[in-house]
């Protein structure tokens, strides 16, 4: 391990105002792609794959493998990473997760690559077992559970009572005719058409609210570059 | 052994975690926590199989010399100098025993120097091409499209000044016209009810996928390879 000691050589205002630098210059090189596929944007983009695979490698690595694996594993050589788990006792079932683990790794020897669908399968026994019942409780009936709510409040005025109850039926109605339009073991004819067309236009306008989101969302990130670019530009702190 | 074993696997652990949510006794009980940790771990060795599949074709590239072997180099030092800065703890205060993104650590200053900055523009420059797929997609042919574009112009509009004035001015009767109200309408009436019966569908397939898993009927996971 290098410790800088009594370096805060990384915390200096030389090293601040470097990071600045890269960090606005990394920016550039990436809203140069707006111009077209340039050598900055391709340099930029490969090193963002790289730092950004090793950066949630190492997360994974302190977050979940050393407190749940090795320290659970091997407690008593915890000591000078994790101190709190010496003299808990080893608990000999984590091997399982680490077996599983080491084989998922044979995948990158071509020979061996077929033992890594045991861990695989574990995997998908996992998902299909939590997701089976996670989903059928809390996506299913408790949205079902939801969308059937009294039409009537108690204490409400005239205005705002006609309205919850327009909007509680246009949600219940959307959530069936939408329902209907998933429905394809029938023709789409007729009154079950008619339905049907109007569970496209409530998805429709849920699409378009989505829509709209996500672009405010986008163009907020875009704003916080634009602010950072400006404050760079202004000489002006991180 | 190359497809019978795994498809016990997933029968034996998918079954388990069903029935660890009806059985509360032993020896279901906490097993679907201890399932969940075991998972999270496998998740790790599947980053590391992640990186070190990112390491064969980039560094194979690099050998080759393969076109735009040059910035495979960017690839691989970047993904090194970020690693050894995060396992070796490098500037930690507090050394091995230390938060290992503790200010003043390298891996925060390459996260606030690098990661950040680059991710935070990767989806900035997102808008650009919603907004040039927006164009494209918001023509008003159909009483569908129409529908999509007013729903994403009254959410647009909402937070801006001229969403407010364009209908402040509406008298109290037709005040639930006014954006911001009508917004807020939207996002909790259609939005909802076009949300609520997608999830209801995703849940419904998602047991079926689930069920179809656990009993061996869909394989597409276990590949082709030793197939019988």
């Amino acid at each position: 391990m290098i410790i800088l000691e009594s370096q805060p050589i990384l915390t200096t205002p030389v090293a601040h105002a470097v990071g600045v630098w890269i960090a606005s210059l990394l920016t550039l090189m990436i809203f140069s792609f707006l111009y077209k596929d340039n050598p900055f944007y391709k340099f930029a983009e490969h090193l963002f794959v790289g730092i950004s695979a090793a950066y949630w490698m190492t997360v994974a690595f302190w977050t979940t493998l050393i407190p749940n694996m090795i320290a659970r594993l091997w407690p008593a050589h915890m000591g000078g990473v994790l101190p709190a788990a010496v003299g808990q006792p080893r608990e000999w079932i984590y091997i399982i997760p680490f077996a599983f683990g080491i084989i998922l790794l044979t995948r990158l020897v071509s020979r061996i690559a077929w033992l890594s669908r045991w861990a695989m399968g574990f995997v998908i026994g996992f998902a299909a077992g939590t997701n089976f019942t996670r989903y059928l409780q809390s996506d299913f009936v408790s949205q079902i559970h939801s969308t059937m709510v009294p039409l009537y409040q108690p204490g409400a005025t005239t205005a705002s009572t006609i309205g919850n109850i327009f909007s509680q039926l246009v949600v219940f109605g959307g959530v069936v005719s939408a329902l209907v339009y998933f429905f394809f073991s029938k023709e789409h004819k007729g009154a079950f058409g008619r339905v049907a067309r109007f569970g496209i236009w409530i998805l429709m306008a849920a699409f378009g609210a989505s829509f709209g989101y996500t672009v405010m969302a986008r163009i907020s990130l875009l704003t916080g570059r634009m602010n950072y670019l400006i404050q760079w530009v202004k000489g002006a702190s991180w | 052994m190359k497809r019978t074993v795994p498809l016990v696997i997933t029968f034996i652990v998918g079954l388990v975690l069903i029935a660890a949510m009806f059985i509360p006794h032993w020896p279901f009980t906490g097993l679907d926590s201890k399932f969940s940790i075991f998972y999270d771990v496998i998740a790790v060795f599947a980053f590391i199989l992640g990186g070190g599949n990112l390491l064969k074709v980039h560094l194979s590239r690099i050998q080759n010399r393969r076109r735009d072997w040059k910035y495979s180099i960017v690839t691989v030092s970047g993904f090194f100098l970020m690693l050894g800065a995060g396992l070796l703890k490098i500037g930690v205060p507090g050394g091995w025993t230390g938060d290992y993104q503790a200010d003043g650590s390298l891996l925060k200053y390459l996260y606030d120097a690098t990661f950040q900055p680059l991710q935070a523009t990767m989806f900035s420059l997102l808008a650009f091409f919603v907004a040039s797929a927006s164009y494209r997609a918001f023509r008003a042919k159909t009483k569908e499209a129409t529908i999509l574009l007013l729903a994403a112009f009254v959410i647009l509009l909402r937070p801006t000044p001229l969403g407010y004035y364009l209908t402040f001015w509406l008298p109290k009767p037709l005040q639930f016209l006014h954006i911001p109200n009508l917004s807020t309408w939207i996002m909790s009436v259609p939005n909802m009810a076009g949300q609520r019966a997608i999830m209801i569908g995703i849940a419904l397939g998602i047991v079926s996928a689930s069920l179809r898993l656990i009993l061996g009927i869909e394989r597409s996971y276990l590949g082709t390879e030793g197939k019988d």
